[in-house]
């Protein structure tokens, strides 16, 4: 199976501070890869790399077969990479449908069709009732969703989810976690998310890669890597052990 | 096509907007000449405030400097009617792709080098003073001493050279400003709106959504000045007269905007509105004062200060949202 993401020896450095050290993985097409650490571990400068909000200093990202690392964030977007933001940034003074034609309307360029398409998104991230609602007055559980919903609307092959589990009560998350299953079972879309939420990680990811301090010390499957001593000691914390 | 234009809109909406149009179709009919004069001038502020909405209101880029893409058309209209005699139409055939051209310099600059914000304000006025300071030393326009429209008693009214009395302008602003009205519809509500509004809400949001916010900023910079273009021709032929340091003016840039402003930034009525609004009751205050014979210079600018100052305080999104709202046509205007 060809990668579809890979990534290979990427660095990146803030003046002194390495924040990224050398990480190379592959993300195989219809995966649904998790990237976790402790905070300032480095995944949301990785995730900025990939999604070209940020260039990277040394390595390679390519995406289906072809180098991303020079491309704007849009080119990167209109690749088919999209990606949430972890301080979520809905557009808020536009309606929660809107906010979902804007994403809809890269691959369409007729605005009746891209609500369509918008609404079946709503539906389906159960925010379709509250539709006609400015993003401002949501509460962040359901701007989450509707981020989720934004970056799905540009039809992405990858979507990069940066931490939509966090500050969502245990049952919204259970919902998530279903929609995203879903998602990636009946469209084949290949998910890498970073999350702190390990019951999201365990339920979600096939495989997961462990940053500490910008280097990658572990990865492997869930239950394996809840296991790798090196983890529980830098992450996870003995109680989880 | 007005079926076309009418769809989407409710009942109710639909009404009064044929009302207010029946209004100022039927206005010159009952009003003296110095009551269209100053219908005229408010809706040439309907106008441009509608030409520089789509660039702020929609696209969230700020310009402080619209009265260069008046002032440029304006001489370029004027220059091809006096020397070649030209007349206005063509003349704006060519005013527009030199007000597009100058956006568009404007726009490179700014958004190739990442001049955002204030600075991009800035910058827009910094260009609209070049211009003044330029056309002032410039012999081909007459410089500093002004370029004068030939005026003539004329026994008819000519649409085609744009020569006539006031209640044939009166109708040629009116056509223009119905005219952008409906082409900041379509493009609000188009592809290129969508995307104008996101930039606006969240720049980097809407490079994420894989928007290419440099081309679409740079479109808006475009149309907004091709738009600003036709008030350009139209204020050269109904004063008749250009001087550089009047029609570069930065109070000429503020005129544009305070409108917009009042009547709400980014709304496709609040322009009109707010035109309305702040040009007529200053000029019903200063048919006031000179009734009572008051005399004081600068009334109308403490005027405007005051109602900025209101509207800011109380209705920070300008009166549009808020009046839209009372007449039930909420859903309408979004």
């Amino acid at each position: 199976m060809t990668a579809l993401l890979a990534l290979d020896t990427v660095s990146k450095r803030f003046r002194g501070l390495v924040a990224v050290d050398r990480v190379s993985f592959t993300v195989p097409d219809g995966e649904i890869f998790a990237v976790i650490g402790p905070n300032g571990a480095g995944k949301t400068t990785l995730f900025n790399m990939i999604a070209g909000a940020m260039a990277s200093d040394d390595g390679l990202i390519s995406f289906a077969g072809a180098p991303i690392d020079r491309l704007t964030s849009d080119a990167v977007c209109r690749r088919g990479i999209a990606r949430t933001f972890q301080i979520v940034r809905p557009f808020p003074a536009l309606s929660v449908e809107d906010n979902v034609i804007v994403g809809a309307l890269l691959h369409r360029r007729n605005v009746y069709a891209a609500r369509e398409f918008a609404r079946a998104l709503l539906r389906r991230l159960e925010l379709f009732d509250k539709r006609n609602r400015m993003a401002s007055t949501l509460t962040l559980p359901d701007r989450k969703r509707l981020e989720v919903a934004r970056a799905l609307a540009t039809e992405p092959r990858l979507l990069l989810l940066d931490e939509v589990m966090a500050g969502l009560r245990p049952t919204e998350t259970d919902r998530m976690v279903a929609i995203l299953k879903e998602l990636n079972r009946e469209t084949g879309l290949t998910i890498v998310l970073i999350e702190h939420v390990m019951r999201a990680v365990m339920a979600l990811a096939s495989r997961v890669l462990v940053l500490d301090h910008g280097i990658a010390i572990a990865s492997g499957s869930p239950a394996a890597i809840v296991r790798d001593p090196a983890v529980v000691k830098s992450y996870l914390g003995a109680e989880m052990a | 096509m007005i079926a076309r234009f009418a769809g989407g809109l409710s009942r109710r909406a639909a009404l009064l907007l044929a009302v207010v149009l029946l209004a100022l179709l039927i206005a010159p009919w009952i009003a003296n000449d110095y009551f269209v004069t100053v219908l005229i001038l408010i809706l040439y502020l309907a106008y441009t405030g509608q030409a520089w909405n789509i660039m702020m209101g929609f696209a969230g880029q700020l310009s402080l400097g619209h009265a260069i893409y008046v002032g440029l058309s304006a001489y370029v209209a004027a220059v091809l009617f006096t020397r070649f005699g030209i007349g206005p139409w063509i003349g704006l055939l060519a005013a527009i792709p030199v007000a597009a051209a100058c956006g568009a310099i404007i726009g490179f600059l700014a958004f190739r080098f990442g001049v955002a914000g204030v600075y991009f304000a800035i910058l827009t006025i910094a260009f609209a003073e070049f211009a003044r300071i330029g056309f002032d030393h410039l012999d081909v326009v007459n410089a500093s001493a002004g370029l004068f429209l030939p005026v003539a008693q004329y026994a008819h009214n000519d649409l085609w050279r744009l020569r006539g009395d006031p209640t044939m302008f009166y109708y040629v602003i009116l056509a223009a400003t119905v005219l952008a009205f409906v082409l900041c519809r379509a493009l609000r509500s188009s592809r290129i709106g969508y995307y104008w509004l996101a930039i606006r809400e969240d720049e980097q949001a809407a490079r994420a959504a894989g928007i290419d916010t440099f081309r679409y900023k740079m479109y808006a910079v475009m149309i907004s000045a091709a738009v600003t273009s036709f008030g350009g021709v139209f204020y050269a032929f109904f004063y008749n007269n250009l001087f550089p340091e009047q029609v570069f003016n930065i109070s000429r840039s503020i005129e544009i905007i305070l409108g917009s402003v009042i009547g709400g930034v980014g709304t496709l009525f609040g322009p009109i509105l707010g035109a309305f609004v702040l040009t007529g009751l200053a000029e019903t205050l200063n048919s006031a004062m000179l009734y009572f014979g008051i005399d004081l210079p600068g009334a109308k600018q403490v005027f405007y200060g005051i109602c900025l100052l209101l509207v800011v305080v109380a209705l920070p999104n300008g009166i549009w949202p808020w009046l839209a709202r009372r007449l039930g046509v909420a859903e309408d205007s979004r």
